[in-house]
């Protein structure tokens, strides 16, 4: 049985279209990263997971019901955002609230100690750090013995160790056979836990593959020059991007990706192609995504999809 | 599964189909989160318990004709009193509701295993305990400076029916509050709840109202609430309109703000 179904769903905010036709199935015990740029659908996606939202079309089965019963979410654990806890309740009175809702669960006391939020239970949320509020968040997400947790950008703005000490929970949580879907526009964190990636563009999934296979078409440089020749076809370019229009002399500017810069240079200028206005943008990991997150799109006009 | 697991490993999968929390048990819960999230904010409970007694001082108070009368006392007293419920009610719920939904906890809380009804019930049981707290002060003040008079029995049925009858006010601010944003709320409930007070007869006694303003006030909630108020209050019997009146209300504003659940998906951003 898979645990989270999404099939052929379309949800549209007024005239804006959120999600356009997306299909996803997680199966039991899977860690996946749901990767986008803001306003990519990852969260309307979610929210149509846990049952906050109904789509126009498709279907959304949670652990084989409907999210929009309660029921079927029994088994869901959600992060409230950290903006979102309510300021005058007490660290250890969220967790009582929230767990309450629950058959079984993790008793209070055990699941702050697990988070080194024990000092904290008698403080008002309102009074907590960045780093303590997102580990309460986490915290809250398990309270339940969920069998699957969706977990939105759990990390976000936290220091160095503060987030491991994060990722090192949600790898426990994984470990025993919990099932996990991660958002983050932070492609270092999806590294880090997934194994599997979706990318999400625009309300279209633009990739889902394993994480391997997804940091090699992410990891190309970009090799920007202007030349008259179709350099499609040279060893070691894996995709080319032609800009509009020629220059006066006949060239035209193009990019070429291509995951070794430095030989595709030399064999350039070895061949003597003639070639000017040379610039590489070696991307980071996270510039790389963003490139391949635009260049999927057939026609990227600057508010067109807005 | 033994003690050396971690405890925030995944439960088994179900045998049979899940079952959540029990409704009642739910409704507990959020009932005691509620009162304990609006008490640590002590202005709003205290704003609403001085309205009341405010007008009872400055308004009946100085009339000597209705304040050293025991029976119109008594009457003002059991129509301040159903001000002070409905201002609660439609403020606390119209605008506190349209204020939760602005934050992000609630998307959170409505993905938690729970049906709408636990937490409507408990936003009506935590209307009725601060709809009570706002009676002290006014009884105190027509019990020290008016001749208003009632027996312990009196005031316990008075308890009793102005509970009952906060129940179609919580409803509907409940139902503004799930339709609108905090902005437009506030300014709605302002132009409902006047209007609705006055032609209920909760600042003028009916007596004093024109034939055809006594008819139109018998179809108001507010009317229905103060009759059955006054009646248990004073012993005066109230019209055989008021209970189908105040039902009809009930059901009807209940139907609101179960529609405005349902369709409310947190969209007040779009």
């Amino acid at each position: 049985m898979t645990v989270i179904t999404v099939d052929g769903v379309t949800r549209r905010f007024g005239d804006v279209v959120a999600l356009d036709d997306v299909s996803l199935d997680v199966g039991p015990g899977e860690l996946v990263g749901l990767l986008g740029p803001n306003g990519a659908g990852k969260s309307t996606l979610l929210s149509l997971i846990s049952g906050q939202r109904r789509p126009d079309r498709g279907t959304v089965r949670l652990l084989g019901g409907d999210p929009r019963d309660a029921a079927s979410r029994i088994g869901l654990g959600i992060t409230p955002q950290e903006t979102g806890l309510p300021a005058t309740l007490r660290v250890g009175e969220v967790v009582d609230f929230v767990g309450g809702h629950f058959p079984d669960p993790v008793p209070t006391g055990e699941l702050l100690d697990q988070f080194s939020l024990t000092e904290m239970s008698r403080k008002q949320t309102g009074a907590l750090s960045g780093g303590q509020k997102r580990r309460l968040a986490v915290a809250l997400s398990l309270v339940g013995r969920p069998r699957v947790v969706l977990l939105d950008e759990p990390t976000t703005g936290l220091d160095v160790s503060a987030r491991q000490a994060l990722w090192d929970a949600i790898r426990r949580y994984h470990a025993g056979g919990g099932t996990v879907l991660l958002t983050s526009h932070y492609l270092e964190e999806v590294q880090a836990l997934a194994e599997r990636v979706v990318v999400i563009d625009r309300g279209v999934v633009r990739a889902d593959d394993s994480l391997e296979a997804i940091l090699q078409q992410v990891s190309l440089r970009r090799v920007v020059l202007t030349c008259a020749d179709d350099l499609s076809a040279w060893p070691g370019v894996v995709r080319v991007e032609r800009f509009d229009g020629a220059s006066s002399d006949g060239g035209t500017r193009q990019s070429l990706f291509t995951p070794d810069a430095d030989a595709l240079v030399r064999d350039l200028v070895r061949a003597d192609v003639d070639f000017r206005d040379l610039e590489i943008r070696g991307a980071s990991l996270e510039e790389a995504f963003a490139e391949m997150v635009d260049t999927a799109v057939p026609a990227p006009l600057e508010g067109a999809t807005r | 599964m033994t003690t050396t697991h971690p405890t925030t490993r995944p439960g088994a999968p179900p045998s049979g189909p899940a079952q959540t929390v029990s409704p009642a048990r739910l409704a507990w819960l959020h009932l005691r989160f509620q009162f304990l999230e609006t008490v640590r904010i002590p202005m709003a409970v205290i704003g609403n318990a001085l309205f009341p007694a405010l007008a009872m001082a400055f308004f009946v108070v100085p009339q000597a004709e209705v304040a050293g009368n025991p029976a119109f006392a008594t009457m003002a007293v059991a129509g301040l009193a159903m001000f002070g419920v409905c201002s609660a009610s439609l403020f606390t719920y119209g605008l506190g509701v349209a204020e939760d939904r602005a934050l992000p906890f609630d998307p959170f809380v409505r993905s938690l295993p729970a049906g709408p009804m636990p937490r409507m019930v408990a936003r009506v049981g935590n209307g009725a305990i601060f709809a009570l707290f706002g009676l002290v002060p006014l009884i105190v003040v027509a019990w020290l400076f008016t001749d208003a008079a009632v027996t312990a029995s009196e005031l316990a049925v008075g308890i009793g029916m102005i509970l009952l009858t906060s129940v179609p006010f919580v409803l509907l601010g409940m139902g503004i509050g799930y339709s609108l944003t905090a902005k437009a709320a506030l300014p709605i409930v302002q132009v409902i709840l006047f209007p609705l007070a006055f032609a209920g007869g909760l600042f003028l006694p009916p007596m004093m109202f024109p034939a055809w303003l006594d008819t139109l006030s018998q179809a108001t909630p507010t009317r229905a609430g103060r009759d059955l108020m006054v009646e248990a209050l004073t012993g005066i019997e109230a019209n055989p309109w008021a209970w189908p009146v105040l039902i009809g209300w009930t059901l009807v504003f209940g139907a609101l703000a179960a529609w405005a659940y349902r369709r409310d998906e947190g969209r007040r951003f779009r």
